[in-house]
Parts: C-alpha cells; structure tokens; sequence
C-alpha cells in the first residue's frame, strides 16, 4: 500500500510558493557587497525544501533544476563565491522559472521546458563561469542543455516481481556523518532479497580522492511486497544527505537518470558515460548538469486537487475559537437548565444568562472574524520584486519602503486590493520618480523613495503610497482635461478636483506610451474597484516633490457597528465609525448659505448640513425641525458634515447585506441589514451621501 | 407481477408527463392586475406570499416599494400595479406577493412583485399562444411574451427574465 501523495499536492505547492516568496525576498534584501550570511542561509534553507518537497513528490524537474540553484548558494553562503548584483538577477530570474514550473505542475500542464532551458543555462553559465574554484574540465564537457532537454522515447519495463527499485545517492559528506550505507542495505536485505549495484563512475582520480567522502551511489533492486512507508524508514536517517528515488517494480515506468549530486567545488574531470540499470538509456551528466524530463510518473499524473481558496491560520486564533465555541455551550445548558422547570423568581438568573450569551457570542463573532484577517504583507511581499524588475528596465534608482507590514486585514480585502495596487506603483516607478540625473538637478538624492504603508484608523485600513518624485502638475492636469473635453474651459476647480481627474476614464498626461503605464485606462479602473469594496482613494501631490495617494478600506466587509437613527418612520444605519459626535443644535447655531443650504457651526467649524429627511425624500412620520431631531457629524472623504435625523435609537453590530445581489446599487446605501424584528433597515454610505450633498 | 404493472403504469405517466412538459404544454400562474388578467410561467415562481410592510429604498422609481427580509435574503418588491400604471394600489393582508427567480446573467436574482390577487394556474398548449399586438407606450412589448385566451378571458404572458432584467437597465440610466 502506497500513501497517497497527490493529497499532499496542495499544502506542498502552497509551501513552495511561499518559500519562493521567502527567496525572491531574501534576494531583494542582499546589500551587494555587505553579506549578511544570514540572510544567504534563508534563501538557501527556502531552495533546499522546494528541492526536498518536490523530490518526495516526484516532481524531478523541480528538484534537479533547485538543486543547480541550491549549488550556487552554497557556494555563496561559505564564501567561496562573490555574491554579484548579475548572480541575484539570474537567481532572480531562476525563482521566477521555478514559479513557472510549479504553476504548469499545479494545473497539470506541460512544463515550459525551453523557459527552463534558457534559465537553467544561465544559471550554469554563473555558476560555471565566475565560480572562484575554476572547474574547467566540467564546463568543456556540459553537453548543450536544450538538446538533453528533449523527451526521449523510453520502453516501459514491466516485471513479474512486486517490490521497488532505488536509486540512492548519497552527497559526498554521507560518511562524515556517522552514516554507513552496509548499514542501510542490511536493513533492507531484512526486507527482501536485496540487489545492489554500485555506480563509481564519479570517484575521482586517485590522488585526488579524499577517503571521507562518498564519492559512489547504488542503484537497489528489492524484491518483495513491501510497503514504501518501510522503504523510506530505513533511509529516514540520510535524507538529508541524499538523492533518493524510489519507483515499484511491478509498474511500467519510465527511467530514471542518476544524476551528479558533486557539488562544483569538486569538479571532477573524469566525467564517464553511466548506464541507466532500468531502461539502458545513456546520458553524460558531468558534475553540475542535470538531465531535465518531465515527470511521468504515475503519482504526477493523478489529478491533484485545482487551486481551491484556503487560508492558513494562526493556531493561536484556532485555540481562541475552540475557547469561546466552550463557553457558549456552557452557557447554553445553562440557559437550557433554567428553562426547564422556570419559575418568576428565576428571571434574574435567565437574565444574567442571557447577558452572559449575547458577550460570547460577540467574542465567538470577533475570533471567526479574526481568521479571516490576513498581515497586509501578504500583498505588500510582492512589491519589492516588482520595484526591483521596473526600476532596472527604466534606469532609475529607486528604494522601496514597507511600513506596518503586519497590520491585519480581511482576506477578501487582501485578494482585491492587489491590482489596484501594482498598478499604483506601477504609476509611482513610471511617472512619480524622475531619472537619476533629472533628481541631482532637482537638488534631490539620486536615489528615489517609493514609500508603502498600512496602518489602522478607526475602523479603516489605510494603505498609502508616498513617492518623492516628480509630483503632478496641475495645471497641465487642467489643460489636459480641457483638450480632452472632459472638463469645460471655464471651469472652475479646487486643487483636489484638479488632481481628482486623473480618475476620469481616458485620462494620461504621459506624453509617451510605454508597456508599464499610460493608456489611461487603469486609474479609473482602480478607484471602482476600491469603491466596490467600501473604500476611497485620495491624492495629495506636490508639484517637483512628490506624490502621496491614500486608501482608505473597511476592515472587514461582513460586519460592522452601527447607529441606528430615525428618519420619519423609517431606520437607518450608520456606520460608527464615520461618526464624530451627535449634537443638539440651537436656532442660533443655524446659518443660511445662499444657494448652499444650512450650514451649522460646531466650536469654530462651519459645518453643511444634510437633511436626511430631504436627501431620501422621506415623506412619512412629523416632520421635525433642525432644532428638534438630532445632528450627526460624520466624517466622509476627509469632510465633516452634519447629517440631520429625527432620533438616535441605539447602537448594535450588524450584519451587511448586500442589495445588489437581488436588487441594485443605490446611492447613498451601502447596503442593507436585518434588524432584530426581521425587517430590514438601510446602511448609509456616509462618503457617498457626502458626496452627494455637494455635488 | 401486480406490483411491477403499477411501477409501470407510474412509469409511464411520468414519461408521457415529461414528454408533454418538453413538447406542448407551458404551465402558467395567473393573477389580476386591475382588471386584467397576466401569467407567468410557472417555473420561475419561487413562492407565493401575502403582503407585510416593505422597508422603502430612497430616490428609486415609485413603483419600486423597496426591501423586504426574505429568511435572511433582501429581496427588493415591485409592485406591477404602478408598474403598468394599472390601478391605484392598495395594501391589505390580502394583497399578495409573487416572488419570481430570474437568472439574468450569470447568477439568479430574485425579485417580488405585487398584484392584486392570484387566479389560477392554467396549461396552455404552445401553439395557443398568440403574439402580442402593439401596446403603444402603457405595457412596453418587451416583457409580453404573447396572449392566449383562456375561457373566454386574455391573460398576458410575461416574459419574467426581461420583466426583471429591466430593472436592472434602467438602473445604469438612473
């Protein structure tokens, strides 16, 4: 009995993503010429398990193709190779390659083998060629790598016998430690009947060979119905000192290439042909050069699982769960005790009870609310990468940095704020930050600062992109608009609105189109898809000092606390946290602005105020004057602005609602929810009826 | 053996009932309007509810009651009476409710709609349908799928799916 591995396939691709992301990572971080072992170690430890995870899988192409990565950062992390900023782009580039690689793996298509050609080459190319041990003899010897790229036809062999085939490969420092492999092949003879054959065609010359090191590999034949758990068993001890394939007999099967697990550091020149034992097929592997193929293998070919969406959670916030979950039982039998032989005199019991249920459910609703809450870095991790690839292609120097990486938002926010983002920073690297000499004449640092932050505020995200650059000229915003015809000539704008038409479909300033921004499509784009999840978008720009755009996103989109307050008849719901306060006012307070309605003055702001009752064209219930029902001052897009309402009625947390999934978008609601009488109250969208009010 | 010939009768009702299903006969669900009689395929009716106050939506057409809790669904009512300017409306608990799905696109949506009171459910043959003539401005053509006359009396056939789907273009007007 096999395990079946195809059920590991998922957590495994998620981990190779994720240590791809620690590699891509570690790679930015690398001060050229200022090592920090340390952070050549993580790189190294994330490659090693990618190699280690898809060997087990039988992802061979991934392993041998990690494995040429692994060698080279070996190399780097003893010292004996010069880290260089051409050998990191290469890495780079190879971490992208093996992306690609686990991505076709994943959805079960043809890995892109010239793609990992051309990687593969590069990488032997740096690896070979700068490598402060020459290895000359190995890098005469390398075949072409695309021709041993092809697949080769191969005979399935089919035997009688049950039992597996092994190739075990030891590294060369298997003997240092304390490892015997009689041991191993003992145990194993214990199994079944045992054959063995030995490969020695990499022992080096004799004067060159050093008696510690395990310099031969074997290839087993084991005969008898044994479990691959009990193979692997005996071998648990050196897997970390080996290459191990193990592949059943009975099943018909595609060969196996042994492959040099010698690290360059021994370049040995006596590079021999090896003979495959199961399919007879010759390769020359010298050291360092590894045989691609497609995995075949039965196990590959099961359907793994497509990408589902999952989440991993801190067991920490599981725990918490699994607390709440039992205080809410408990207080249920509690309650259940007490109804079941109830008398009047036990109401203060039941109301105790109940006071003690509605705080646990509230607890339980926060912990489930906080497994969905995912560190902002999950989408903030991508970008130095994306600053790295733009700022080379466009010969600025730009640093990014990251502020508040750990701040927590809801895992729908993390999925869609993505785009919009890249595409902010896509804007902040092409148009923001100016060339290096055009900075220097400016009297800045040559170096441009790309700036991303989150941080909470109130019941917001707010993820903000400051560059130093260029900043946006406004008027020539203006004139654009205007030549566009999107803005009439006389018109008369603030600041804000100037730089708010940036937002306009079909609006660029940039005078050149390039591949990485300018069309104009995009801004337009990016703030509807930041209004779909509740949030808003400003600019501050400074013309020759840069630019700071905000974005200001609800923290999770499921539940929020609200106010609920009468208007006539009828209830609404506003959002607590867009509420500054709530006032009586005085007639005196009250101005008249011509034309602009009533304005009110709080301490020493005048204030507009939005007659609800007006706004919504509520015709119900008494009407009442502005000195009779309540003042709400909320905050909307950065403005104040009283709302008025007949009543204020209590706060509880709703649920949202949307109304577009059976109905529609309507202004100045964000959505609905279910009171606790079962009808359905409106949630106003306080930035939208601001901007209603004013426009 | 007995038993066998049941299963075989019930069997063979089934078929012929499925047969007829694909083939001629459209069941329709038809209710009052004023005086005048409308149907909708039966199919595309979810449930069938009295009338119990709505929650208004601000600033939408007035023939858009607005929200109701439908077991944890906000479902939006439209009443078809001012929607066709037909009579003036009346709530009363024997007002009724239709609620219809539609699957405009790529989900389904489900709408209410107040009439005055429900009739009958009635099996018209395919062929029995007649086209509508032309309305003028009162009832577009659009949401008329054809008339058929039934005991002496024309009911509309309304094409529920453009009937709702309507809603949502206006809202890009809007």
């Amino acid at each position: 009995m096999s395990i079946d591995m195809s059920q590991f396939h998922q957590v495994f691709f998620e981990e190779c993503f994720e240590g791809l992301e620690a590699m891509e990572s570690g790679l930015l971080s690398l001060d050229i010429g200022d090592i920090d072992p340390e952070a050549i170690n993580t790189i190294f430890r994330a490659a090693h398990s990618i190699k280690g995870g898809s060997g087990t899988f039988g992802f061979t192409v991934v392993a041998e193709y990690t494995h040429i990565m692994e060698t080279l950062l070996d190399e780097m992390r003893d010292g004996r190779r010069q880290v260089t900023k051409q050998a990191v782009d290469v890495l780079l580039g190879s971490v992208d390659c093996l992306r690609e690689m686990l991505t076709s793996i994943q959805n079960e298509e043809e890995v892109n083998a010239q793609s990992v050609a051309q990687h593969q080459a590069a990488l032997e190319t740096e690896l070979n060629g700068s490598s402060s041990t020459p290895s000359a003899p190995a890098v005469s010897a390398a075949p072409p790598v695309a021709a041993s790229v092809e697949e080769e036809e191969e005979e399935p062999e089919i035997e009688e016998e049950q039992g597996w085939k092994i190739s075990f490969c030891p590294y060369l420092n298997l003997l240092r430690t304390g490892n015997d492999p009689v041991r191993l092949f003992r145990e194993l003879s214990a199994l079944g009947q045992l054959t063995a054959n030995v490969n020695i065609q990499d022992i080096p010359n004799f004067n060159e060979l050093d008696p510690e090191e395990c310099n031969i590999s074997w290839e087993l034949v084991l005969v008898g119905d044994i479990a691959e758990s009990a193979v692997r068993e005996i071998f648990s001890w050196v897997e970390e000192d080996c290459e191990l394939e193990l592949s059943p007999l009975a099943k018909p099967k595609k060969k196996k290439k042994p492959k040099a697990a010698a690290p360059a550091l021994i370049a040995s020149p006596v590079v021999a042909e090896t003979k495959d034992v199961a399919s007879a097929a010759v390769v020359a592997p010298p050291p360092t050069t590894v045989v691609k193929k497609v995995p075949t293998e039965a196990e590959a070919a099961k359907n793994a699982p497509k990408a589902s969406s999952s989440i991993r959670v801190d067991t920490d916030k599981i725990d918490t769960l699994i607390n709440m979950v039992g205080e809410v039982v408990i207080t249920q039998s509690m309650l259940g005790l007490i109804g079941e032989n109830f008398t009047m005199d036990k109401v203060g019991q039941l109301k105790r009870g109940l006071a003690q249920l509605e705080r646990h459910t509230r607890d339980l609703q926060q912990s489930v609310m906080n497994i969905r809450m995912l560190p902002i870095s999950f989408v903030f991790s991508r970008f130095p990468r994306l600053v790295h690839d733009i700022s080379t292609k466009l010969n600025k120097k730009i640093t990014l940095k990251l502020v508040g990486e750990n701040t927590e938002v809801d895992k729908a926010v993390v999925e869609l704020i993505n785009d919009p983002l890249v595409h902010l920073i896509r804007n902040s690297l092409d148009h923001g930050i100016e060339m290096p000499a055009e900075r220097i004449a400016a009297g800045k640092p040559e170096t441009g600062t790309i700036e991303l932050k989150a941080y909470h505020r109130g019941g917001h995200i707010v993820i903000e992109i400051i560059d130093d650059g260029r900043g946006m000229d406004k008027s020539k915003l203006l004139a654009k608009a205007i030549e566009k015809g999107l803005v009439e000539e006389s018109a008369i704008m603030t600041d804000k609105q100037i730089l708010e038409l940036i937002f306009m479909p079909g609006f660029s300033t940039a005078e050149q189109l390039s591949d990485i921004s300018g069309r104009g499509v995009g801004m337009d784009v990016v703030r509807r898809n930041i209004q779909s999840l509740g949030g808003n978008i400003d600019i501050i720009s400074e013309l020759g000092k840069g630019s700071t755009i905000a974005i200001h996103l609800p923290l999770t989109l499921a539940i929020l606390d609200g106010q609920s307050v009468a208007v006539g008849d009828e209830t609404y719901i506003v959002p607590l946290v867009s509420i500054i306060e709530s006032i009586n006012i005085t007639e005196k307070m009250l101005n008249k602005v011509a034309g602009k309605g009533e304005t009110f003055k709080l301490r020493n702001e005048y204030l507009p105020i939005i007659r609800m009752r007006e706004i919504f064209n509520v015709k119900s219930g008494a009407a009442t004057k502005p000195n009779e029902g309540v003042i709400v001052v909320v905050e909307g897009q950065g403005a104040l602005c009283g709302f008025l309402v007949d009543e204020l009625l209590g706060q509880q947390q709703v649920v949202i609602k949307s109304l577009e999934a059976n109905y529609r978008r309507v202004e100045g609601v964000s959505g609905a929810t279910i009171l606790g009488d079962g009808s359905v109250a409106l949630i106003l969208d306080v930035p939208g009826l601001v901007r209603l009010s004013v426009c | 053996m007995t038993e066998k010939n049941e299963i075989d009768a019930v069997e063979n009702e089934t078929g012929a009932k499925r047969n007829s299903d694909t083939s001629n006969i459209i069941q329709y669900l038809s209710f009052v309007l004023g005086k005048e009689e409308y149907g909708v395929d039966i199919l595309r009716v979810q449930e069938i509810r009295s009338w119990e106050p709505v929650s208004r939506v601000p600033n939408v057409p007035f023939y858009e009651k607005g929200v109701v809790n439908l077991r944890g669904a906000i479902v939006p009512i439209i009443d078809l009476r001012e929607r066709f300017s037909l009579s003036k409306p009346e709530y009363t608990p024997l007002t009724v409710v239709v609620v219809l799905q539609t699957g405009s696109g790529s989900h389904t949506r489900i709408m209410g709609v107040v009439v005055d009171s429900v009739s009958d459910v009635i099996s018209i043959e395919r062929t029995d349908i007649q086209s509508a003539p032309d309305f003028g401005t009162k009832v577009s053509n659009e949401f008329i799928n054809g008339l058929v006359s039934v005991n002496e009396r024309m009911v509309m056939l309304l094409d529920v799916d453009k009937l709702l789907l309507l809603e949502v273009l206006e809202q890009n007007d809007y």
